[in-house]
């Protein structure tokens, strides 16, 4: 994979009132992520090359991948395909990084979502939708000890827009 | 070619009437806006000044005020370092999501060469950070940006 091709086309920075290690803790841990990503499991093998899963509430990979930079608790790159056929194969492989900086009192969290090729903004739309509510509530629950649920719509324009280049949608 | 605009989306545990208060309530925005107090007669038209310590930030004019739905106002930044920026604008969205307030701030109509459009995706990460935080926890962070600390070594 030549990282060169992958440009970020979602960029989103939040501030916590936290520390690096426990930032760190809630991103790969499936016990925080239950908490503040509508019920899925992250799951992250703690090591270059390990393998990076995302479970939906009922069980099912809804994300595999694989750690692709692991410098905790600093710096984190993994591989994140969604499981919907054919998608990879049309969109690309989707390379999400969470950067974590100290900022004073506060964590700089910044979550870049690279793809090697031009995507349009309805298909990143769901991207775009999504990481400030997931984001939002694991500051959330950083800060306060417990995230909000957060009723998300499903992301109509990105499904519209995947229908649209044959991809099957669930 | 269009140009430059910048969006920022952020969830707070909030109700529509309070974090309305926060944006237009020169005490609030004093304390997550890094010193910044906002001060208008808050109807369409009126102008609006950011000021901190008495100096002079941003000035502009209210383009919408729909309580508790959207805010907009022109962008005029008095900074000497951003003198022949131009004049930009900014509308904030509020949609209630359950217990949740949706806070869409949308900065747009920036200067083409792409300067303030780094400045400021800069700063609304910040702000909007701690606004959530104030609201939720009823405090406010010190926030050092990483680039500050790293001239200050």
């Amino acid at each position: 994979m030549n990282l060169d091709q992958f440009k970020p086309l979602t960029v989103y920075t939040i501030y916590i009132a936290s520390t690096p290690e426990k930032v760190w803790e809630a991103l790969t841990s499936a016990e925080f992520s239950r908490k503040y990503f509508s019920g899925f499991a992250v799951e992250v093998e703690p090591k270059l090359g390990g393998t990076f899963n995302v479970r939906a509430p009922d069980g099912s990979e809804h994300i595999s991948g694989e750690v692709f930079e692991y410098d905790p608790p600093r710096k984190l790159t993994v591989t994140w395909n969604v499981n919907w056929p054919d998608l990879v194969e049309k969109l690309g492989t989707t390379l999400v990084t969470y950067e974590i900086e100290p900022a004073g009192e506060a964590v700089r969290l910044t979550m870049s979502e690279r793809h090697d090729r031009h995507l349009s903004d309805d298909i990143l739309s769901g991207g775009r939708t999504g990481w400030p509510a997931i984001l939002s509530g694991l500051k959330s629950l950083l800060e306060t000890g417990k995230a909000p649920q957060i009723k998300m719509s499903p992301p109509m324009k990105m499904l519209e827009a995947l229908k649209a280049m044959a991809i099957r949608t669930p | 070619m269009s140009k430059p605009s910048y969006v920022y989306v952020t969830y707070i545990e909030t109700t529509p009437e309070a974090l309305w208060q926060a944006l237009t309530d020169c005490d609030f925005t004093e304390r997550y806006w890094f010193g910044h107090r906002i001060t208008s007669d808050w109807k369409q038209g009126a102008p609006y000044k950011l000021t901190n310590n008495g100096n002079p930030k941003v000035e502009g004019e209210v383009i919408t005020f729909d309580p508790t739905q959207r805010l907009a106002y022109t962008w005029h930044n008095r900074k000497p370092e951003a003198a022949g920026e131009g004049t930009s604008r900014v509308t904030f969205d509020l949609e209630p999501h359950g217990k949740v307030v949706k806070l869409t701030v949308t900065h747009d109509e920036l200067g083409e060469d792409g300067k303030a459009l780094r400045d400021i995706s800069g700063g609304w990460p910040m702000v909007l950070s701690n606004l959530k935080s104030m609201l939720e926890t009823g405090h406010t962070i010190e926030i050092v940006p990483p680039s500050c600390a790293k001239d200050a070594a």
